[in-house]
């Protein structure tokens, strides 16, 4: 009777999945924030429906939110062992676990992005996004009349620490006398320590806030005192119509589906990927609420970087010290100074936690 | 009209054994209902979340290495409940006990130590943790510092200590300035080849045993169920407060303590920052769950566990969303605890006739 029972089983079963379906590519990805926070899991979201809208006949993709990056290797594993055969981790904090799992996983390809560490099935990717902070500096230095920002970071980590940078030497291309201010809220989201940062800020003069954590509170904070801000992440227009400048969107839908339809042909490489405004992993959205002649010169230092006339780290850099920092990079400083980067340039009034 | 809880004389224990049982029926006849409306297969959910985790090995391991740190930290915990202290801040005793167990790892890694390591980071893991749940306890004992909030607030001090360790002093210094130390040699073995169950595991029933054990059978235990359900008859009885307070959280720190090295040294492997995901506040469901009894708790640990990674399955298999596995955690919890108030007290209607 038993055995009955579980060749019905196995018939029943055979049928639920249809052949066809056993060819789909299962892509897994692994985000640290709520796919609802707008901002930065958001995005890499959007790239997932962006895979789903390019090649949805081909490929089934899953997604794990809100994973806590101690203990993520078993969510990672999860994906691995129910069959998907390509794994976005999509946070910093996921790179040992998925160094593990891909060890123990050798025909599955894996994916981290803003990481260090490869493997022959695990690439690494990440984006410029201190391109885009340059132009949000160069719009700051011209709107602003306290000569005061407020920066709500999150992690002094290099991507945070050269985005705070890049911001300082956009702004100081145009206005030498600003300041900036920094409020480190440690966390990536949190939109109530997020707009206490943001009020903080607001109260010691700062007339705009930009922000490098991903809810959109620190805006909205700028919007309720009739302020200026930037988005972080994702389009953040709709939260502060009349707060907002611009937003750094990540752009990761081109890059997915790249990687996506390699994996499906076989062509896919473990590789390290680093695009900025030219790779279209980094865009601006529209510039609002400013007027013409910034709009203007916004467009323009976007497009200098964009076909390379103009690198937000062009050398000499100075530090907070007044001492020029080496210049391994030829003209400017190396990707490798950027991608580790621990220092302030000069005129920035905070000390780096170390 | 209102509703009363009125206390039911006796019960019996077999009730006090079928509550729980009951209550998980309870909750996957309710979260059933949930997926039914979302247009999804609630035979399929429970398949998934139920099931497939608890018939798999991999499963099976990956619930009890998920347990062992809720188990240990609601051991020691159930110390200070059963005495009515209220430790609300071993989530920060985890974390020091992780850094101060780590120090040891750190300073050998690559320097080819032996196995002697570990058993020494243990117990330097337990005493850090101890040391500073010392630090309510004494303010307590000697100014009636609100232990409450005292140890509460030493989490974010532990948090930022940990924050400031990894960023500064104790980072890689080949980690492009991630706040990370380097990965630590001196790691727990493995128990089966290719899973995650870590030799750490094992210490969970030991300490359970032990723990059962201290409270029922000694005068030390005897004396920490008086001092929580009648204070006054324990000073008559002559058990000193004071040292009743340092004990208890003396031994809950050494356990949360114990649970952040285990953690560190059997599924991360290095320091970094949030190494704890919530482990020290969860535990204190955990010990309540298994209404602070030794086994009680293992069957709460266990569970816990299983909505973590059954939640997981869900999400994976059937595309469930996360906020929907987290509400049936809730709603499990929520039966749970239900059952467990209506074995002990029966309702009464009561209408609004004066007297």
């Amino acid at each position: 009777m038993r055995t009955l029972f579980k060749v019905a089983g196995a018939i029943a079963a055979g049928l639920a999945t249809p052949a066809a379906a056993a060819d789909k590519l299962k892509v897994g990805f692994i985000y640290v924030g709520p796919i609802g926070d707008f901002g930065y899991s958001y995005q890499h979201n959007q790239g997932r429906l962006a895979v789903e809208k390019a090649l949805g006949d081909k490929v089934e993709t899953t997604f794990l939110e809100n994973v806590p990056e101690a203990d993520s290797e078993r969510s990672i594993e999860q994906l691995a062992r129910t069959g998907h055969k390509l794994i976005f981790t999509t946070s910093f904090g996921f790179m040992e676990p998925t160094v593990k799992v891909a060890k123990k996983y050798p025909n599955v390809l894996f994916e981290h992005a803003t990481g260090y560490k490869r493997d022959k099935n695990l690439a690494t990717y990440s984006a410029k996004f201190h391109e885009g902070r340059y132009v949000q500096g160069v719009i700051a230095g011209k709107l602003t009349k306290s000569n005061t920002i407020g920066y709500v970071a999150s992690f002094p980590i290099p991507e945070v620490v050269s985005g705070i940078n890049a911001f300082m030497l956009g702004a100081q291309s145009v206005n030498p006398a600003i300041k900036v201010k920094i409020v480190w809220a440690n966390t990536w989201f949190d939109p109530g320590k997020e707009a206490d940062a943001a009020k903080a800020l607001l109260d010691q003069g700062a007339d705009i806030i930009t922000q490098h954590t991903d809810s959109p509170a620190p805006l909205q904070q700028a919007e309720a005192r009739g302020k200026l801000a930037f988005g972080q992440a994702s389009d953040m227009i709709r939260f502060a119509p009349k707060a907002t400048l611009t937003s750094i969107v990540d752009n990761w839908n081109d890059y997915y589906v790249a990687r996506v339809k390699a994996a499906l042909d076989g062509t896919w490489k473990s590789e390290d990927t680093w695009g900025g405004f030219a790779a279209n992993m980094v865009n601006m959205a529209p510039f609002t609420n400013m007027p013409d002649d910034v709009k203007k010169l916004a467009t323009d230092t976007e497009a200098a970087i964009k076909s390379g006339a103009l690198n937000p780290f062009k050398c000499p850099v100075v530090d907070q010290d007044g001492k020029t920092v080496e210049c391994k990079g030829g003209a400017n400083l190396s990707d490798e100074q950027v991608l580790g980067m621990a220092f302030y340039v000069k005129g920035i009034d905070d000390k780096l936690p170390k | 009209m209102r509703l009363e809880l009125v206390p039911r004389g006796d019960v019996s224990p077999w009730a006090r054994v079928l509550a729980p049982v009951a209550a998980v029926i309870a909750a996957v006849l309710i979260g059933g209902v949930v997926i039914a409306v979302m247009g999804r297969s609630p035979a399929a959910a429970f398949q998934v979340y139920f099931v497939d985790t608890l018939s798999e090995s991999w499963g099976l391991q990956e619930m009890a290495v998920k347990a062992t740190p809720l188990l240990i930290i609601a051991v020691g915990l159930s110390f200070c409940f059963r005495a009515s202290l209220w430790n609300i801040g071993a989530e920060g005793q985890f974390i020091i006990g992780a850094l101060v167990g780590s120090i040891l790892p750190l300073y050998t890694a690559g320097s080819g130590a032996g196995f002697w390591v570990i058993p020494l980071a243990l117990v330097m893991g337990a005493l850090g943790g101890l040391a500073y749940a010392m630090i309510p306890a004494l303010l307590r004992v000697t100014f009636g510092v609100s232990e409450i909030l005292s140890s509460l607030m030493l989490v974010y001090v532990a948090d930022l200590v940990l924050d400031y360790l990894v960023r500064g002093p104790w980072r890689d210094p080949k980690g492009f300035n991630f706040p990370q130390t380097v990965n630590f040699d001196a790691t727990l073995p493995f128990l089966a080849d290719g899973g995650r169950l870590h030799a750490g595991v094992l210490l969970g029933p030991v300490l359970v045993l032990v723990a059962w054990f201290v409270i029922s059978r000694t005068l030390f235990g005897f004396g920490v169920r008086v001092a929580g359900e009648a204070p006054k008859a324990a000073r008559f009885a002559g058990f000193d407060a004071n040292r009743m307070v340092l004990a208890a959280f003396a031994i809950s720190g050494a356990a949360a303590g114990l649970a952040g090295v285990l953690e560190v040294l059997g599924q991360i492997g290095q320091l970094k920052p949030g190494i704890s995901s919530g482990y020290g506040f969860t535990a204190i469901t955990v010990a309540f769950l298994g209404r602070l009894h030794p086994l009680g708790m293992v069957f709460g640990a266990l569970v816990v566990a299983l909505t973590v990674i059954g939640g997981e399955s869900a999400q994976i298999a059937l595309k469930l969303p996360l906020d929907l596995t987290r509400t049936f955690q809730g709603v499990l919890l929520m039966c749970v605890l239900a059952a467990d108030a209506l074995v002990s007290y029966r309702v009464r209607i009561v209408t609004m006739a004066r007297a």
